[in-house]
């Protein structure tokens, strides 16, 4: 077992309500869920791998393939539904040439849908990695992207 | 620690006068709103000025970074408090602005009238309104709130100042059985949704014996449009805290969960910073108060699922399995988490629990209706002009809410619709603006209470949209355990995306009630159960607008793509060619200076030319409807 996991696996005692904390430990590290490591986490809570798979695939966080360095995620709540959220969207995918779901090619950028950011009286809205973009047109969209100023993390 | 009830009063001695001290400082205390919704319409930024600000101008002053007071549609705010004069509440706050005011009120005494929202305390300051006089905050009754947006949440002594765990100091001197009658007579009902009677919930875990019991906060708030939990969590944790005490003194749980969502990552930061401070002084942890009462509290973080929300499948996440549902009874109170008694209460409930142990029963439910006590927290959004976080006491209309909170509508547009609840709710129409808002109205007008999300909707929402919208929501979320809920959803889906694509057919309509009232009867848990209710509202009260689709192939809101078109009003076009460079298709022809066209065939009806047309009043219209063939080979 590779140090990474073994120094995760450290900070927990193997009990079985920590399946969820550790699969998002091992995504937080390594920034998706790598086969083999469902494998270790089924040994140390000592549960069918299967288990292991059937929750991670379970939940909509969970990846199995790497990330892009910046995160976008587009709302779909309601109220971002209703001031133009597909719009946003659409422009988006467009300007980056990609599809929700997708990853760009140079790795940069990754594209999701997130069911509510909550932050509904700011709509639409987007978040890129931590930061919450609020009151977006497809204008701001072109902005945003192309000066790629995204890599602020916080 | 505090060990005992002397311990608490002196601790909220020193709280109060810690409080004081910033009520009355003799240096100007500044604070601004860094909740989520502040930080994301740039309150960090004016943070950071207002520092840089105190630093060169050498002022002697605090800045205290404080929650959501709901004013969101203000963000982001900062208020100036220079004792004895009230403090004034500022909105739309840019990191300029922010100088501004250090220069004129902080160092020059004088309020900024021009971008003052309003003063809190009693003397009047000229110019500019009391906060809680104004049109947005009169009708409503914070208490829940009352807090948020004023005391800083990661500061313990600000909430005990204002009576923060004196609830429960006050519970652990009662007997259980004192205790859950206190809550009986309060009325008060869960604020997750359905409105289930909290003392009932508690008791029949009281009466389990068992070697363990466990208390869970529903803190998923999953529901789109809806953020109320996440503001208190991050305005004021403590009162969290206190309920989940609360209720784990009262049916015997020695371990709490709270299960908050992983998108709220400010929420889950200062929950743990709160958990810790309450840990330090006692309030959690072993023999709290210095009674024999042990509890602990473990937070417990979403991995992105809606049906988590349910309390049968939150508990099989919190157990590490795949989120589903199981079949109700036997209910949590009897065999919940490992098999064990378990309460599960939503953010708002246990937040309820603490005021009414802080306050009274009689006390809470001075509030309210007959059979919907106390005051329920909103998140107003959509298309209404002053959205965010309000609270109400409950029976207040519809109408009340939305035009006199939220101010009506903007932009002169029509109200069309209301939607409450959520995927689970339904959409309530103009007709209908005058139902009081308590569990039974809402429920009788076809939708229901939910956790608190209100969603304007104006003339240019189409209802048939938001019925597929709901529906897509649903679909992706169902866990697909049982056959009505993961079928049927689909089934509902393909039928509203084709009404929606212009292939709908007028039989549709009544397919669609068909097979929602089958989803209903037939689902195992509460999402399938209610999955229909926006489709089944909106049919019920715009069906004249599904029938637009399926009839005349035209979306009256001109919101369905396959059903509209864009046109170029000429005696408005300017020829500035913006449109026409903006076009991602090339479907806009045009010289310089000479009125533009748009080609109908080529047009992906994207709408970036509409929000890119300089033109005052715009010189692009939507229209209802695909373009005849004249249209098209004209502009072909």
């Amino acid at each position: 077992m590779d140090h990474r996991l073994q120094s995760i696996f450290a900070k927990y005692r193997g009990s079985r309500d920590e399946i969820i904390p550790l699969l998002q430990a091992v995504q937080e590290e390594y920034g998706f869920i790598p086969e083999d490591s469902m494998l270790e986490i089924a040994r140390f809570t000592r549960v069918p791998e299967s288990k292991i798979w059937g929750a991670a695939t379970f939940y909509a966080q969970f990846r199995f393939t790497p990330m892009g360095e910046n995160r976008v995620m587009v709302c779909r709540g309601t109220a971002c539904h209703v001031k133009g959220a597909s719009m946003i969207l659409e422009e988006i995918e467009r300007e980056l040439g990609i599809k929700e779901g997708e990853t760009t090619a140079d790795g940069r950028y990754s594209l999701e849908t997130v069911a509510c950011i909550g932050c509904c009286s700011l709509a639409p809205c987007i978040m890129v990695n931590k930061k919450v973009e609020a009151n977006m047109t497809p204008k701001k969209v072109a902005k945003i992207f192309k000066k790629g100023g995204t890599d602020d993390t916080q | 620690m505090i060990r005992s009830e002397q311990d608490f009063k002196n601790l909220y001695l020193q709280a109060t006068e810690e409080w004081r001290r910033i009520e009355a400082s003799m240096d100007p205390v500044v604070t601004v709103g860094t909740a989520t919704c502040g930080r994301s319409a740039g309150s960090l930024e004016v943070l950071e000025a207002l520092q840089e600000s105190f630093r060169t101008k050498g002022v002697n002053g605090s800045i205290i970074e404080v929650g959501c007071i709901g004013l969101c549609y203000n963000e982001p705010l900062v208020t100036v408090l220079k004792s004895p004069k009230p403090a004034v509440f500022y909105g739309k706050i840019t990191p300029k602005k922010a100088n501004e005011l250090v220069e004129k009120h902080v160092l020059g005494d004088t309020p900024v009238a021009e971008y003052a929202l309003g003063s809190l305390g009693e003397e009047k300051i000229k110019g500019i309104p009391k906060l809680f006089d104004t049109s947005t905050l009169k009708p409503q009754v914070r208490r829940i709130l009352r807090k948020c947006g004023i005391i800083d949440p990661t500061n313990i002594l600000h909430s005990i100042a204002h009576e923060g765990y004196s609830g429960l100091m006050r519970a652990v001197q009662m007997d259980p059985q004192a205790i859950i009658q206190e809550l009986k007579s309060s009325g008060l009902r869960g604020r997750g949704g359905a409105g289930f009677p909290t003392a009932m919930k508690w008791e029949f875990a009281v009466g389990q014996k068992s070697e363990k019991k466990f208390i869970i906060c529903n803190a998923d708030e999953g529901d789109p449009g809806a953020f109320m939990n996440r503001s208190v969590l991050e305005s004021d944790p403590h009162s969290v805290l206190e309920g989940m005490s609360i209720a784990g003194y009262t049916i015997g749980a020695e371990e709490g969960y709270i299960y908050c969502r992983a998108e709220y990552p400010l929420a889950l930061e200062r929950l743990r910073i709160s958990l810790g401070q309450a840990e330090e002084m006692g309030f959690i942890g072993d023999g709290i108060l210095g009674t024999d009462f042990n509890f602990h509290i473990k937070i417990k973080e979403g991995a992105g699922a809606f049906v988590c929300g349910e309390e049968t499948a939150l508990i099989a996440s919190i157990e590490g399995k795949r989120g589903m549902p199981t079949t109700r009874p036997p209910y949590p109170a009897i065999s919940g988490l490992w098999g064990m008694p378990t309460i599960i209460n939503n953010v708002e409930t246990l937040a309820s629990v603490s005021l009414i142990f802080q306050n009274s029963a009689d006390w809470f439910s001075r509030c309210g209706t007959e059979r919907s006590k106390g005051t329920k927290t909103f998140s107003l959004a959509g298309k209404v002009r002053n959205t965010g976080l309000i609270e109400v006491p409950l029976g207040i209309t519809l109408r009340e809410i939305i035009f006199e909170i939220g101010g009506g509508i903007p932009h002169d547009k029509q109200f069309k619709a209301v939607q409450t609840g959520g995927p689970s709710g339904g959409c309530i129409p103009k007709e209908l603006l005058d139902t009081p808002v308590d569990y039974d109205s809402l429920k009788a007008a076809g939708s229901i209470m939910g956790s608190g999300g209100l969603v304007v909707m104006d003339e240019d929402t189409c209802m048939v949209d938001v019925a597929r919208y709901f529906l897509d929501f649903t679909r992706k979320e169902s866990c697909g355990e049982c056959v009505p809920c993961r079928l049927g959803t689909k089934q509902m889906l393909d039928i509203l995306n084709d009404i929606t694509a212009g292939k709908g057919t007028p039989e549709d309509i009544d397919l669609l009630t068909e097979l929602a009232e089958g989803v209903k009867l037939g689902s195992l848990c509460g999402l399938g159960q209610t999955a229909p209710n926006p489709v089944l509202t909106t049919i019920r009260y715009f069906r004249d607008e599904y029938e637009a689709h399926v009839n005349q192939k035209i979306c009256p809101s001109r919101v369905c793509k396959a059903l509209i078109h864009y046109r170029i009003i000429p005696e408005k076009c300017i020829g500035c060619q913006a449109c026409f460079k903006i076009c991602p298709v090339g479907a806009i022809s045009g010289e310089p200076k000479k009125v533009h066209t748009i080609h109908q065939d080529v047009c992906i009806r994207c709408g970036l030319c509409y929000s890119t047309c300089p033109v005052k009043g715009n010189a692009i219209e939507i229209l209802p409807g695909r373009p005849s063939k004249v249209e098209v080979k004209e502009n072909g």
